[in-house]
């Protein structure tokens, strides 16, 4: 219904929250929903769709830094790029807080189970926005004998932001991407490789794994890096 | 400091050795060390002493007490087809132009000398570097374990022999207790502790063993390596022209991009012979001390978000008064963060036309800053609460500073007067008018202020490279001089050179094996020697001063790691 058919002595829509609760019923809370949709308070919809589009307008990034794409990243969350217009801004200290993790750098041998474990800690559903050329294939350090040739090689992404570092504009772009496949709820293509991350005692038992098996406590989360069949 | 004293206390009374009004004589320094030396090599910086491995700690005492070489600026380890050497390159805090370089052999089959730690305790990390690297042992180490590199790695991935192919196991281990048992024990009352790698207050991708007793900090030992994404040998794997200037944007990335494509520049130049027109200088010095402002701002932003949580005012005033610079700089280069605006003889173009324009803008927001630096001291150095935090916690004292190899504003809050800027001067400092800032608090509160001082230094820089820069005259522009395409510096020339970069000595040493790249690239990072000195900061203090002094050290991991 449109402001036409209201009657024409209707009160104002906005109200002090005092002059609401001096007379009658307050409504406040009437406005304009309860205008779109004429008397009925209801809307009808799947629940499943209604939790989508609730998730993608409101989604907590988890603060994690790597590398030097996380200086722009800090840019995107700070004056000016602001994330946080676009529902997807609060930057959450604790991974059991965060909905979104935003991967911005290279990641190496050292960092990726550290990665992993935050990753898994995060409650589901849970997505990832790989941030930079380091994130998609290793970057400029491909070629390095200690980086990790990509964010799939360890976590499924959803969303891939190409560049070193990209813009501020360029991740926004991709967070509201991002958000825009949750709302519609349109599941990501999960390319994750199985990569040998497992409880160590699933590794293959090769020389190496033999070797260190003495050093290494079983219940520990272990990597191989295959480096010859990298990417 | 030492453990010979009498030797201590006689070198004050006495000369120093080998100090002359040209430099330095080395003939005395080599007669000074008499048998010790084996050899001697001409490095492009200093004269290097070869000498033997089982006597590198009396040399060095030598040197560092009777010559007054009291800064060791870096150790370069490195693997030829018949020996591994270690190169220690020293210099010294009140005059960083007087340098030596002492080469240590060792032998393939047993890379075995003796560590310097008990003459620098910035050795330690040092050589445990070379160590995880290319494979040397030190002998005397207090504590050789790898650093960058995970515990369980096969091999030296610097050294001459490794399989880049070979696969590696990485294990997520929980850490020991460095000091004694877990609390869990009834016997003790410490607590062991993890922080980071993934956590808020570590500027990244750091992680801190600490163990605490109370609230206090009994132990920490900073466990680096989360970003050790093996820049020395992409460097060493790139052509000197242009392939390697990449990288450096790449390792203090807090927008200091340029200071760091500086330290290249300077030390390839040296190294090939090359020349740099002075209006080329000029823009250099305005650029590089646009890139110090933005890390300086980045340093102050994420300090007052560490000591009080500040994320909704002081973060974002710095980052608002950064994204104006970084919009000024990208106008010059092109880029916001990874500039890659500086070539060997030059930079890759001129200023921006219109160029009253940029200068205009420049101009306007040099007019704006002392109003910014003012609200900074309001909203922060002149705030109670930052106050209490920050005055005599952390506190560095300028002895333990220097044999740490502390530079830049951690030093110099300390009250060590080294800026390499004016001390070993480049570009075109020499011809402009600006303050070496230092503060003798030693704290963390004098360290802020020394940022916030040079701050504006720099912006007197650059307001004087604006002014020269407007009034350059047209025909004299000239942005890069004649550079060969190819550059193939002499074979076995090696050098050590280092700038002032925004976190301190930001040093490259380059060995050339007459080829297009260097045969060995060591990156020697600021970061990496303030970060060690955390545990003289911190141990016995609260932890949450142990969290104001990481701050304050501004460490940035890609640089830390390399
Ligand atoms: S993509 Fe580029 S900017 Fe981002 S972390 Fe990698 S190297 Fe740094």
């Amino acid at each position: 219904m449109s402001s036409q058919d209201r009657p024409a002595d209707s009160k104002p829509a906005v109200q002090s929250t005092q002059e609401a609760r001096m007379e009658g019923t307050d409504d406040r809370f009437n406005s304009k929903l309860r205008e779109a949709f004429g008397s009925s308070p209801f809307i009808l919809t799947k629940f499943d769709q209604f939790m989508n589009w609730v998730r993608g307008s409101s989604m907590f990034m988890l603060q994690f830094g790597i590398a030097c794409c996380s200086i722009e990243m800090m840019a995107t969350y700070a004056i000016k790029h602001d994330l946080d217009r676009f529902g997807a801004g609060i930057p959450r200290a604790s991974p059991r807080q965060a909905d979104v993790i935003i991967v911005p750098g290279t990641i190496v041998s050292k960092f990726a189970p550290r990665m992993k474990r935050v990753y898994d800690q995060m409650p589901e559903p849970k997505f990832v926005v790989s941030m930079g050329s380091c994130t998609i294939s290793g970057g400029p350090f491909q070629q390095g004998y200690n980086v990790v040739k990509g964010a799939e090689e360890v976590i499924p992404c959803d969303i891939h932001v190409p560049g070193c570092p990209p813009r501020p504009e360029a991740l926004i772009y991709g967070v509201a991407k991002l958000q825009e496949r949750v709302a519609n709820g349109e599941s990501s293509p999960v390319t994750v490789k199985p990569y040998e991350l497992e409880q160590f005692g699933d590794l293959e038992q090769d020389e190496l794994v033999d070797h260190l098996a003495e050093d290494i406590d079983r219940e520990t989360l272990v990597m191989r890096y295959n480096w010859a069949d990298s990417p | 400091m030492s453990l010979e004293d009498p030797r201590d206390t006689e070198a004050l009374e006495e000369e120093l050795v080998g100090v002359t009004n040209e430099g330095v004589d080395y003939d005395a320094l080599e007669d000074l060390l008499g048998e010790h030396v084996i050899g001697r090599e001409s490095h492009l910086n200093a004269e290097a002493f070869v000498i033997r491995p089982d006597e590198v700690q009396e040399v060095l005492f030598t040197l560092r007490d009777q010559a007054g070489f009291d800064h060791l600026s870096n150790l370069s380890a490195q693997e030829y087809e018949d020996r591994y050497e270690s190169v220690y390159h020293l210099k010294k805090y009140n005059d960083p132009t007087q340098e030596v370089t002492v080469v240590v052999p060792t032998t393939k089959r047993d890379p075995r000398s003796q560590s310097a730690e008990p003459v620098y305790r910035t050795a330690d990390w040092h050589e445990r570097e070379a160590y995880d690297l290319i494979g040397i042992e030190y002998d005397d180490h207090p504590d050789l374990r790898r650093i960058l590199l995970p515990e369980t790695w096969q091999g030296h991935p610097m050294g001459l022999d490794y399989d880049q192919d070979q696969p590696q196991v990485v294990s997520f281990e929980n850490h020991a207790n460095p000091l004694e048992e877990d609390h869990q024990d009834a016997e003790s009352d410490t607590m062991f502790i993890n922080i980071g790698p993934h956590h808020p207050a570590t500027h990244g991708v750091l992680h801190l063993k600490t163990v605490l007793d109370g609230e206090q900090v009994a132990d920490v030992d900073p466990d680096i390596g989360y970003l050790h994404r093996c820049e020395e040998q992409m460097a060493q794997s790139s052509k000197y022209r242009k392939e390697i200037m990449p990288y450096p944007d790449r390792w203090d990335y807090s927008s200091a991009g340029i200071l760091n494509e500086w330290s290249y520049a300077r030390a390839a130049e040296d190294l090939a012979d090359l020349e740099v027109p002075e209006y080329a200088q000029v823009i250099r010095t305005m650029a590089a001390e646009l890139s110090r402002m933005a890390g300086h701002m980045l340093a102050v932003g994420t300090f007052a978000l560490d000591v009080y949580g500040d994320f909704t005012a002081i973060f974002q005033y710095a980052f608002r008064d950064r994204e104006k610079i970084l919009n000024l700089l990208e106008d010059l280069t092109g880029q916001r963060l990874m500039f890659n605006y500086l070539r060997l003889g030059g930079v890759a173009w001129d200023l921006p036309e219109p160029r009253e324009e940029y200068f205009e803008k420049l101009r306007d927001f040099l007019d704006e800053l002392p109003q910014t630096v003012e609200e900074y001291h309001s909203l922060l150095s002149s705030n109670e609460i930052f106050q209490i935090r920050c005055v005599d916690t952390g506190v560095l004292e300028p002895d333990v500073a220097k044999s740490y190899g502390a530079t830049g504003p951690i030093a110099r809050g300390s009250g060590i007067d080294y800026d390499l800027r004016r001390d070993d001067p480049y570009g075109y400092y020499p011809e402009l008018d600006w303050d070496v800032i230092t503060e003798d608090g030693s704290d963390n509160y004098a360290r802020v202020l020394v940022r916030l001082q040079e701050v504006e230094q720099s912006a007197r820089i650059i307001e004087q490279c604006v002014d020269l820069l407007a009034e350059w005259p047209e025909e004299d522009r000239e942005i890069q001089s004649n550079v060969p395409r190819t550059l193939r510096p002499e074979e076995d020339a090696e050098i050590y050179r280092a700038v002032e970069a925004a976190k301190g000595e930001l040093g490259i040493y380059m060995r050339s094996d007459g080829t297009d790249s260097p045969a060995r690239f060591k990156i020697r990072s600021p970061c990496f020697s303030n970060l060690q000195t955390l545990p003289e900061l911190s141990e016995g203090e609260y932890i949450p001063d142990m969290v104001a002094s990481l701050g304050s050290l501004d460490i940035i991991l890609g640089e830390v790691d390399r």
